[in-house]
């Protein structure tokens, strides 16, 4: 069976959900070969054999971290030139499609983003418009490469050797253009990430002001949600930028996405339609999002979420 | 300072928007027609660093005839002059063709920043920094919230999920911008009537000395198979606050197995 490879999403150590989920998809098309980039594969190397990694090609430089995209696209172009792979899976982060678009150019091949299923063929499909038309598409010049959405895909153990292959490549000068200097980490608690998380919880401009958000962080706290944030919120400062929700922030698709005080823009919606449930708090009877809802409150968010909240507390408490 | 800002004129998100069901294209008549809001933090940019910095910002736009109305706009609010590239031949390009296309251009204009939003609310590939950066090997600064430049060197802070990187380069280099970087302005009466006699350079891709086969719909290394539109949600239950919403949805959330 062909190689798959995978790129992983990690943190020095701990792998991240999205690259089990990758590797669930990828066995269903090849055997799934991961690649690490940068220290920790040793400390990673255990869970990744929990999803069915056959291998994992190791590169343990620190060029990968400090400079931008530009060389994890160039070690995989080595890799699809070394062992000929039938497909590349990148996460749809946004580093993730930068790597994936470096990649078509270097290899000749066509690229897919923000993928949320893949049939017989590597026929991908992909949810366009802010989730109002899914589409099937098909790479068809070169080593297919597949950004695949976040949260998309149920991750499926299954038991893989995950042997560690060490990789003998040297980052060329020219993928060193643009160096990481820092990095400056925002305050987001002990929170999941925001496109990862399985529960969101996103607060509008029904809040009021950006105290009102430690609400929305009480509530999501309590159901151990990330939060989020619509543009009103954002635009305002309430709330910072990177939290955004929607056309022009991040694109999320949890199984619960909680909408409090948000109207439902269609540039709010474009972020949050495909999740799975979705419920609304709102005291406009009338705010579109009440369209999308599962379940919808009708009602002042200060009395509804409070009682929520409480309402949690005794549930996880009895 | 010699600023190309790249401009795509989009299907406004506020109308439907549709693809062509005879070969799965974007139908650009089912929409009224925009200029791609990341895009006019990026015109702000290079209006902002020109002004600092000295220099020109010269627009450049790959699109269908029509797409001039992005250009004139992007005109309005300052820049000096521009390029639109506009062929029959270019209709479905995907990523890859449409950033070796806008490759050419860059290279026949020459530039110090390439500056784009860092992506567009049709197609939200959020690559074409990447695309470019790799094709002109040059340093790509992408997902800017801010840009500063001191001579040649450039350094911007690259947005991430947990925060952002400090990131330098050595000019000449592709900036893609997020919304955060700045307040874009408004084009002026004098800007809407000036902007009207900014010269204008349209080329076709015989122009750019690229063969007709390789752009379009038949050049793209994907292809769409087919296309349907998402099943609407199913209604939801609605319940007034009476007092006790919060139990309510608390009960929701237990019956789903969320709490």
């Amino acid at each position: 069976m062909a190689e798959i490879l995978v790129l992983a999403e990690h943190d020095g150590e701990t792998v991240k959900k999205v690259t089990t989920e990758l590797l669930t998809l990828a066995r269903a098309h090849g055997e799934p070969a991961v690649v690490w980039t940068g220290e920790g594969a040793e400390g990673g190397r255990a869970r990744l054999a929990e999803f069915g990694a056959a291998k994992v090609y190791v590169a343990d430089s620190p060029d990968y971290a400090d400079y931008v995209v530009a060389p994890k696209a160039e070690l995989l172009a080595h890799l699809i030139a070394a062992n000929a792979p039938a497909a590349v899976l990148v996460a749809a982060y946004s580093e993730g499609r930068e790597v994936a678009a470096r990649l078509a150019v270097k290899t000749g091949s066509g690229v897919l983003t923000d993928v949320i299923g893949l049939a017989d063929g590597l026929v991908a499909e992909q949810s366009i418009f802010g989730g109002a038309i899914t589409v099937q598409s098909r790479i068809r010049s070169g080593t297919p490469i597949i950004a695949v959405r976040p949260n998309a895909v149920t991750p499926v153990p299954a038991t893989g050797a995950a042997d560690l292959e060490p990789v003998a490549f040297a980052v060329s000068d020219a993928a060193k253009g643009a160096r990481v200097t820092g990095k400056v980490v925002a305050e987001r608690g002990e929170r999941p990430e925001l496109t990862e998380a399985s529960i969101v919880v996103s607060g509008g401009r029904g809040l009021g002001s950006g105290e009102h958000f430690a609400l929305i962080e009480q509530l999501a706290d309590s159901l151990g949600a990330a939060v989020g944030a619509s543009r009103a919120a954002t635009d305002a400062g309430w709330y910072p930028h990177q939290f955004q929700v929607g056309q022009t922030g991040k694109t999320v698709s949890p199984q619960l996405y909680m909408a409090i005080g948000i109207s439902g823009a269609i540039q709010h919606r474009a972020g949050m339609q495909t999740s799975k449930t979705i419920m609304v708090v709102n005291k406009d009877p009338e705010a579109p999002i009440f369209e999308l809802a599962d379940f919808g409150v009708v009602g002042d968010l200060f009395k509804v979420v409070p009682q929520l909240i409480e309402e949690i507390g005794k549930r996880a408490a009895g | 300072m010699n600023i190309v800002v790249l401009v795509k004129q989009v299907p406004d998100t506020y109308s439907e928007r549709k693809l062509r069901a005879e070969d799965s294209t974007l139908d650009r008549d089912a929409a009224d027609a925009v200029i791609n809001e990341l895009d006019e933090y990026a015109i702000e940019e290079g209006l902002r660093l020109v002004e600092q910095h000295g220099g020109e910002v010269t627009i450049v736009s790959m699109g269908p005839d029509k797409a001039a109305d992005a250009i004139r706009k992007a005109l309005s609010m300052g820049a000096d002059k521009a390029v639109h590239v506009s062929d029959e031949a270019l209709r479905g390009s995907d990523g890859m063709v449409t950033s070796a296309v806008l490759a050419k251009v860059l290279e026949r204009t020459g530039f110090d920043a390439v500056i784009l939003g860092s992506e567009s609310t049709d197609a939200r590939m959020g690559t074409l920094a990447s695309l470019l950066a790799e094709r002109l090997g040059v340093p790509q600064m992408s997902f800017a919230s801010k840009v500063d430049i001191d001579g040649s060197k450039i350094s911007i802070h690259r947005q991430a999920d947990y925060g952002y990187d400090t990131v330098e380069a050595t000019l000449p280099a592709v900036v893609s911008v997020v919304e955060k970087i700045n307040e874009p302005r408004y084009p002026s009466f004098k800007g809407i009537m000036a902007a009207k006699k900014k010269p204008v350079e349209t080329l076709t891709v015989a122009d750019l000395g690229i063969d007709a086969s390789q752009a379009g719909l038949a050049a793209s290394a994907t292809e769409v198979v087919s296309f349907a539109a998402r099943p609407p949600r199913a209604a939801g239950v609605i319940v007034a606050d009476d007092g006790d919403g919060g139990v309510q949805a608390a009960e929701f959330l237990a019956a789903r197995k969320f709490i």
